[in-house]
């Protein structure tokens, strides 16, 4: 699909306005869970097999950026799991005596040179970054996935004049897939659909992106938020993440 | 120098069919109930609708042919139009808006409004050069909008309905200033109207269109004195019947007759004027041969007089004092007798 | 009884109204009280403040720029008739008024991005594609403010009693001089009221812009860009550019406050 991820931005846009206005109406008996946008769909997955295994559970998804979160968190929304895509956004919730318990490095993931389908461009490393025929695209620096990139390009020593700097790797993505951009820089997970291909970037210049998981202290089904934080972290778990494109921690 | 408009045109219900000319120096008043097509008319002359067939020549160009082709818009047809509601540009000056046809005409600004503020002079409103129109009276605007065709030096005048819209206290004034601008006016002009006094004053002659057909022209006197329809005849205040003469009476179409004195036999209309029809609370005995009992319609206060619309049979107007209505009590509703003698009824053959 | 009636009814209102009012007003006091006064000019003159708000204006004004240079003669065509196409013509034209912001972004990408026959096109004549551009953000803005510029003077057109210009015509004046001495300074008051509607729409204009022209500073981030960014980063800043955004909107709407209101 062209803009699967164009339009799943928009339907979280959607979600997250509304689990942002009310407060839980499902009952006791649901678990939410917080996770980096990045996760959805290994998230997604894992708590689909949880919700067969634990029939008397539900589990709640809300996905956006990690600020969103964190923003979201601050002004008081309810959670009894939190997965951030960086560790810098789970200190920060710690900071706030959110969470209970240390958090977990439950995955990991890697930056790779995100292109349209066959690489009509011909774009084989960081330094192809630079050439003034391409439009290139990177998340801006209040995005992880922005402050990685430029880590990376630093290592590397490659200067790149971006043509915009997006608010969130799907919209980075879904650029490159609609073809506007040539290339542009995202997590190697995001490669994983049909309009686009991934570059890979050497281990010399990558960075490693840890992924976290925490059980919220506010929470209020710690019993079940611990199942499926135990989940996550099972053979079961780590078996849907690394089909999505994670790597194990 | 004369317009000649000999055309048909077609728009909704009106089918319109004429053929009139005008002269240069005469004002030709165009007259007929609502919805006859005077403002049709005049709008095919000005050229703001195109005609379906025939021709418009003015002095002998043509103006429009029907096809299209030698369609000249309103723009280019050089006309000078008076409209009932003055229409001047409310975002304008007095001055500016009779400035409008003359910087239209490729006049400079300055000369323009020059020879604008000598018009406004010459209508009494120099004071009011550089007022906006809804700061002037009703009177004042149509004025304005006259001097603002003019200004322009026209070949033709067109005024439609020009003192329909004015307070009848201001009227009178405007009409006599009217008067004087158009006998000022060398070229042909026709004034739509539905006011018989406005049609008597200001026009050397009348035409009367009816459902989109000319049913009587002539000069003011000839129309007055032998109004061939109802509506001619309701326009000079003068009571009017159609039917056919046998045996020294006229029967109406719905059998009603009114015995009248006629060498004529056959179809023949019929005038009597609203003053001789005489009201009685009882039957009548005496010369008047016609008298029957009717309704009251409805009382009009006229100039120094009630007209008494009379319902029935054969409805007529009948005119009476006031102290004739206080004395006899009239009121609509109210059942009269009716008596009109025979010799005043004019009677001519059809 | 009855006046018992009407006297709790009017409670009522008041108390609903009271309601209503609050519900608009606490937003905008929100932004008023919590902005960093103190830090505001220092915020307010910093380069990337500036560029945004530079970008705004030029989007903006840009934007009504196109909305009359292209609207006029739309609102025009369209004000002259009711036929089933210029209805058709309307409807696609007010879209953007009703449409989900991020949809008209997808559809300008996809309409005018450099992988369409129309962008292609644009690329080829003028040697750089439209997305990524600032004369992106002016379409962006143009797109979703332009529909309030040709709805508000058509209406002022079709209010327009046409025997002005009869007589205009009647006057000697050609459709030229009607069009400019008489229809547009009648219909003056819906001009106004377009332009400062459309001016104020391409002032907001967030997401179709972010979209199709995406987000670089000194390039496309425009106002409300620059503070969605801020946001993330530094709220106070957010806060403070959300007062820009909000004075100059209350600006426009104070301009045009005898548009709603009958005058008499």
């Amino acid at each position: 699909m062209m803009f699967g991820k164009v339009r799943t931005a928009l339907v979280l846009a959607v979600l997250l306005a509304a689990s942002a206005c009310h407060r839980r109406t499902t009952g006791p008996h649901s678990i939410r869970v917080f996770a980096a946008a990045s996760l959805g769909a290994p998230i997604s997955a894992i708590a689909k097999v949880f919700e067969a295994q634990h029939p008397d559970l539900r589990v709640e998804l809300n996905f956006a950026g990690s600020a969103t979160l964190l923003m979201q968190l601050r002004e008081g929304a309810v959670a009894d799991l939190l997965a951030t895509a960086d560790e810098q956004s789970m200190a920060t919730v710690a900071t706030w005596d959110l969470t209970s318990g240390s958090p977990r490095i439950f995955a990991q993931n890697q930056l790779a040179i995100v292109v349209r389908k066959g690489n009509p461009k011909g774009i084989t490393a960081l330094k192809d970054l630079a050439r003034s025929d391409l439009a290139i695209g990177l998340c801006g620096p209040e995005v992880p996935a922005g402050r990685y990139a430029r880590e990376a390009l630093e290592t590397a020593k490659v200067t790149v004049h971006p043509r915009t700097l997006e608010t969130s790797v799907q919209a980075l993505v879904g650029k490159v897939s609609l073809g506007e951009l040539d290339a542009g820089i995202a997590y190697r997970t995001d490669a994983n659909r049909d309009s686009v291909a991934a570059v890979a970037i050497p281990n010399a210049h990558n960075v490693t992106v840890h992924y976290l998981i925490a059980t919220l202290s506010h929470g209020l089904q710690r019993s079940g938020a611990d199942a499926f934080c135990a989940m996550v972290l099972s053979k079961e778990g780590q078996d849907l993440l690394h089909a999505h494109g994670f790597l194990a921690p | 120098m004369s317009l000649h408009l000999r055309f048909n045109l077609n728009r909704g219900p009106l089918q319109l069919k004429l053929d009139l000319a005008v002269n240069a120096g005469e004002t030709l008043a165009l007259v007929g109930p609502n919805g006859s097509g005077k403002t049709t008319c005049l709008h095919a002359a000005a050229g703001l609708i195109s005609i379906d067939h025939g021709t418009i020549l003015l002095n002998g160009a043509v103006l429009d042919d029907g096809t299209g082709n030698a369609f000249v818009p309103a723009e280019q047809r050089d006309i000078g139009i008076v409209f009932q509601e003055h229409r001047l540009f409310p975002h304008m000056s007095a001055q500016d808006n009779v400035a409008f046809g003359l910087r239209a005409h490729g006049i400079g600004r300055k000369a323009a409004r020059l020879t604008a503020a000598a018009w406004l002079s010459r209508m009494g409103l120099g004071d009011f050069a550089a007022e906006k129109p809804h700061s002037l009276s009703g009177g004042q605007a149509q004025r304005v909008a006259l001097a603002r065709a003019l200004a322009k030096a026209p070949r033709l005048l067109l005024l439609d309905e020009p003192l329909a819209a004015v307070d009848a206290s201001a009227r009178q004034d405007l009409r006599r200033d009217l008067a004087t601008h158009l006998r000022a006016f060398a070229g042909p002009r026709i004034i739509v109207t539905h006011d018989a006094v406005d049609a008597f004053v200001l026009a050397d002659r009348i035409a009367v269109l009816e459902g989109g057909r000319i049913v009587q022209t002539g000069t003011t006197e000839a129309i007055s004195s032998n109004p061939r329809t109802r509506y001619v005849a309701d326009l000079i205040g003068l009571n009017f019947f159609r039917g056919v003469v046998r045996d020294s009476a006229l029967e109406l179409k719905n059998g009603a007759r009114l015995i009248v004195v006629s060498q004529h036999q056959g179809n023949a209309v019929a005038t009597m004027h609203p003053r001789s029809v005489a009201l009685f609370h009882e039957q009548p005995i005496g010369s008047p041969r016609n008298a029957w009992p009717a309704p009251i319609e409805a009382l009009e206060p006229a100039l120094d007089s009630v007209r008494v619309r009379i319902g029935g049979q054969a409805p007529l107007v009948a005119e009476v004092t006031a102290a004739t209505v206080a004395s006899m009590g009239l009121r609509p509703g109210l059942t009269i007798w009716v008596a009109i003698k025979a010799t005043e009824v004019h009677v001519r053959p059809e | 009884m009855k006046r018992r009636s009407s006297s709790s009814l009017r409670v009522l209102v008041a108390l609903l109204t009271a309601i209503a009012v609050a519900l608009f007003a606490l937003p905008i006091l929100a932004i008023v009280t919590s902005a960093p006064w103190s830090r505001l000019i220092e915020q307010l003159s910093s380069v990337p403040v500036q560029q945004a708000l530079g970008l705004s204006l030029i989007s903006s004004f840009g934007a009504v720029l196109l909305a009359v240079l292209l609207g006029l003669p739309l609102a025009l065509w369209l004000s002259q008739s009711t036929s089933l196409l210029r209805t058709i013509v309307r409807i696609i034209v007010t879209l953007p008024i009703v449409l989900p912001p991020v949809t008209a972004g997808i559809a300008l990408l996809l309409a005018y991005g450099r992988s369409s026959l129309v962008g292609a096109q644009f690329e080829r004549w003028f040697g750089f594609s439209l997305p990524f551009s600032t004369a992106a953000t002016v379409v962006a803005a143009a797109y979703m403010g332009m529909p309030f510029f040709v709805l508000s003077v058509e209406a002022g057109l079709r209010a327009l009693d046409p025997r002005y210009l009869d007589a205009a015509a009647s006057l000697g004046a050609g459709p030229w001089r009607r069009l400019w001495s008489v229809t547009l300074p009648m219909i003056q008051p819906s001009l106004r009221t377009g332009i400062l509607l459309c001016f104020a729409r391409a002032l907001g204009e967030y997401c179709a812009t972010q979209m199709f022209a995406g987000n670089l500073p000194g390039s496309t981030r425009t106002l409300p860009l620059a503070c969605a960014v801020a946001m993330e980063v530094d709220p106070e800043l957010a806060i403070g550019l959300s007062l820009i955004l909000a004075s100059l909107s209350i600006a426009v709407l104070f301009v045009l406050r005898h548009s709603w209101t009958p005058r008499r």
